[in-house]
C-alpha cells in the first residue's frame, strides 16, 4: 500500500469514529435544547390557560382536545395533590397527516375553587426519527466531503511534496554499482528529505569508491603480476632446455611450470573481466551469431574429436548482435568450452540459434548446477582444479555489458541460453 | 641476423637474450628508450622487439622514428598491457606482430622466425630441414620433393615444432599457439597428443628424418635424426 493510501486509511477510519461521536453528540445536544424550549412554552401555555380558566369557568366543561391544544379533566383531590407536573412524549393522530405523529404533552393539576381539574397541554414536536435521517445524511456527505478533499490534497499537495522521495527510490531500484549512472537529487525544503538525499549520496559515494578502488586493486595486481610471471616462466623454460636434467627434475618442473601457466591463465581472464567491466570493448559492429557459431565448432573440431562428442548445430534464423566481435567470440568460446568440458566422453552439444537467441545444450553430470552460484567468480563445480572457474563469469559480464540476459537450466540436460535482445522477447 | 632487444625489466630481458642467442643470432640490448632509439639510429637489425612500457618514454615513439628511418627490419611489439589500442597503435605504426606478456619462448622464436622470414626473404624462402621443405607462402609440405597433405592444425603445428628445433615445446605453448584462446584448461591439452600422433604418422610413412620426441609431463621436442 502506498504512503499517502496508508495514511488516508487511518485517516479515514480516526474520522469515521471521530464525526460518529461528533453527531451524536450533535443529536442529543440539539435534542435537547429543543425540549428545553418546547417544555418552556407548554409551561408558560399552562399559566395562560389557567388565567382564562379563572376568567371563564364554562371553559371547564369542555371535553377532549377538539380544535384547541389543551385538555381538561376533573379529578379527584387525593390524586390530584400527589401529581406533579410532567412533560411526556406520546402519540396523536393529525389530521393533515392521517397518522400518528409525535406530540409534547404537559399534564398538570390545578385548582378552581375546591375542585381539581387536570390539565393536558400539548405542542407538536419535531419528528426524531426524520431529524436523525437528516443528520446522518448530512453527516454522511460531510465525512464523504472530508475524505474527497483530503484525498485530492493528498494527491496535488503531497503528492508534490513526495516527489524527490519517489524519484530518489525509483533510482535506487535501479541502481547498480557497476553501471556508475550518477543519480539525480531534486531540490526540496523538507529537512527529512534533504537528510535523507545527503544519506544516500553519502553511502553511494562510499559504495561507488569501495567498488572502484577494488576494481583498480584487480585490475593493478593482475597487471603488475604479468612480468614477474612471464619471467619466472621463460627461466624455468631455460632451466628445462638445459640437457642434463633427471626425469625427476624434468616433473618438478613440469608441475612449477603447469602451474604459473595456471596463474597466468587466471590473470589474463581477470584482466579480461576488468577490461569487459571497464568497457575497453568499444567497437561494435553486426556480428553473425551463425557464422560465428559455425567457425568455432570447426576450430573445436579436434577436441570434440577428442571427447567422442556429437555436436549438432540447429539454426533456427539468423541471429545478428551489435556488439564487438572480439567479445563476441570470447563469449561463444567460453559456452562452448564450457559444454565441452564439462561433458562425459561421447557426450553431445546441441547449439540452437534463433533470431534472438543461442541455446548451448550439453551431457555431462545427471544433476542440476547452482543456478545463482554458477556465474560468480571462482566457483567451481567440477573438481576440474585446472578450470580457471572464470569462463562463465566472463560470459556474465559480458552479457552484462550488453543487456543480455544468460540462463542456466537442468532438463535432463544441462541448458546455457544467451537472450540477446531480452526486452523484445519478454513482450 | 641481428636482432635488438628494447625491454627494461633485467631479468625478462636475460631470458629474451639468452635464448636468442641459443638459436646463434646476434643479440643487442636496450634498457632505456635513450638507448634504444641511439642504436636504432646508428646500426641496422633484421628484428626488434619492443618492449613498448619502457620507464622513459613510450615505446610507440620507436615505432615512429624507425618509419622515419624507413628501415627494413621487423618489429614485435612485448607488452604486459595487452590492451586492444597499443596493439591496434603499433600494427599501425609498422609493427609486424604483438606479444603480450607472459609468453612461452617457444612461441617467442616462431614469431621472430616468421618475421624474418616475412621480412627478410619477403615471404618467398623455403625452409628446409633434412629432406622436409615447406613453402611458407602456400602452406605445402614436402618430403624428398612430394608433397604430403596436412591438415590445418597439422600443417601449424609441424611449423611451430620447426621454429622450435631441438627445443623443447610445452603442450600449453603449442595448443596456446595453434588453437589460440579456446584451450585455456590444462586437461584439454591431452587432444593434443592424438594430433601429434597423426602427424607423427605422416611424417614416419612419408619417410622424414624429423622425429617428435614426447617429453614426459612438459611436452614436445622436435629432432633431426
Amino acid at each position: 500500500m502506498k504512503l499517502l493510501n496508508h495514511t488516508i486509511s487511518y485517516l479515514a477510519a480516526i474520522l469515521f469514529v471521530v464525526i460518529t461521536g461528533w453527531a451524536a453528540l450533535l443529536y442529543y445536544n440539539l435534542l435537547d435544547e429543543i425540549y428545553d424550549s418546547l417544555d418552556d412554552g407548554l409551561g408558560n401555555y399552562k399559566m395562560l390557560i389557567i388565567q382564562r380558566l379563572e376568567q371563564d369557568s364554562t371553559l371547564l366543561d369542555r371535553q377532549g382536545f377538539g380544535e384547541h391544544n389543551y385538555a381538561i379533566k376533573p379529578i379527584k383531590a387525593p390524586l390530584a395533590l400527589a401529581q406533579k407536573d410532567v412533560y411526556a412524549d406520546t402519540l396523536m393522530f393529525m389530521e393533515n397527516e392521517q397518522e400518528l405523529e409525535p406530540v409534547r404533552m404537559l399534564r398538570t393539576t390545578f385548582r378552581v375553587a375546591d375542585d381539581f381539574y387536570e390539565l393536558r397541554v400539548i405542542n407538536t414536536m419535531i419528528e426524531t426519527d426524520d431529524l436523525i435521517a437528516d443528520l446522518l445524511y448530512s453527516i454522511l456527505w460531510l465525512y464523504l466531503g472530508l475524505l474527497a478533499s483530503i484525498l485530492v490534497l493528498n494527491n496535488i499537495l503531497l503528492k508534490n511534496t513526495w516527489r524527490p522521495f519517489y524519484r530518489l527510490v525509483e533510482q535506487l531500484k535501479n541502481f547498480r554499482l557497476e553501471r556508475q549512472e550518477p543519480i539525480t537529487y531534486e531540490k526540496t525544503a523538507v529537512v527529512e528529505f534533504k537528510a535523507l538525499n545527503q544519506a544516500v549520496a553519502r553511502l553511494i559515494k562510499n559504495s561507488t569508491d569501495a567498488y572502484l578502488s577494488q576494481k583498480q586493486f584487480i585490475e593493478n595486481a593482475a597487471h603488475e603480476l604479468q612480468t614477474p610471471l612471464a619471467i619466472s616462466l621463460n627461466k624455468l623454460e631455460l632451466l628445462v632446455e638445459e640437457n642434463n636434467l633427471t626425469g625427476e627434475q624434468l616433473r618438478l618442473l613440469s608441475g612449477a611450470i603447469n602451474n604459473l601457466e595456471r596463474m597466468a591463465r587466471l590473470n589474463k581472464s581477470l584482466l579480461l573481466l576488468s577490461k569487459i567491466e571497464n568497457k575497453q570493448f568499444s567497437d561494435e559492429e553486426k556480428v553473425n551469431i551463425n557464422a560465428l557459431t559455425k567457425q568455432l565448432t570447426e576450430d573445436f573440431e579436434e577436441q570434440l574429436t577428442y571427447k567422442e562428442l556429437q555436436i549438432t548445430l540447429q539454426e533456427e534464423g539468423q541471429c545478428e548482435v551489435r556488439m564487438n566481435p572480439g567479445l563476441a567470440n570470447i563469449l561463444l568460446t567460453n559456452l562452448i568450452k564450457n559444454a565441452l568440458i564439462h561433458n562425459r566422453q561421447g557426450g553431445f552439444v546441441n547449439i540452437t540459434i534463433t533470431p534472438d537467441q543461442l541455446l548451448v545444450a550439453n551431457s555431462g553430470s545427471n544433476k542440476t548446477l547452482h543456478q545463482e552460484q554458477m556465474f560468480l567468480r571462482f566457483k567451481h563445480e567440477s573438481a576440474n582444479r585446472n578450470s580457471t572457474g572464470l569462463g562463465l563469469p566472463i560470459v556474465k559480464a559480458i552479457a552484462d555489458l550488453y543487456d543480455f540476459k544468460v540462463r542456466y537450466s537442468f532438463e535432463e540436460q544441462h541448458h546455457f541460453t544467451v537472450v540477446f535482445n531480452p526486452a523484445s522477447t519478454e513482450k | 641476423m641481428k636482432i635488438l632487444v628494447i625491454e627494461d625489466e633485467p631479468d625478462m630481458l636475460d631470458n629474451m637474450v639468452r635464448s636468442l642467442e641459443e638459436e646463434k643470432y646476434v643479440v643487442e640490448v636496450a634498457t632505456t628508450f635513450e638507448t634504444a632509439s641511439e642504436k636504432i639510429h646508428l646500426y641496422q637489425y633484421d628484428c626488434i622487439l619492443l618492449d613498448i612500457g619502457l620507464p622513459d618514454g613510450n615505446g610507440l615513439t620507436i615505432l615512429e622514428e624507425l618509419k622515419v628511418l624507413d628501415a627494413t627490419q621487423g618489429v614485435i611489439i612485448v607488452s604486459a598491457r595487452n590492451a586492444v589500442d597499443d596493439r591496434v597503435a603499433g600494427l599501425n605504426l609498422g609493427a609486424d606482430d604483438y606479444l603480450p606478456k607472459p609468453f612461452h619462448m617457444a612461441e617467442l622464436h616462431a614469431r621472430v622466425k616468421s618475421v624474418l622470414r616475412r621480412r627478410k626473404f619477403a615471404g618467398n624462402q623455403h625452409i628446409e630441414l633434412g629432406n622436409l621443405k615447406i613453402n611458407p607462402e602456400e602452406r605445402n609440405v614436402f618430403i624428398d620433393d612430394e608433397l604430403i597433405t596436412l591438415n590445418r592444425k597439422e600443417y601449424d603445428i609441424l611449423l611451430y615444432f620447426i621454429s622450435n628445433k631441438n627445443r623443447l615445446v610445452s603442450k600449453t605453448a603449442l595448443g596456446e599457439h595453434v588453437w589460440g584462446d579456446q584451450v585455456d584448461e590444462a586437461d584439454s591439452f591431452d587432444f593434443i597428443y592424438s594430433q601429434i600422433k597423426n602427424l607423427r604418422k605422416k611424417l614416419k610413412e612419408h619417410g622424414s628424418q624429423l622425429e617428435i620426441q614426447a617429453i614426459y609431463g612438459i611436452g614436445y621436442k622436435l629432432v633431426q635424426a
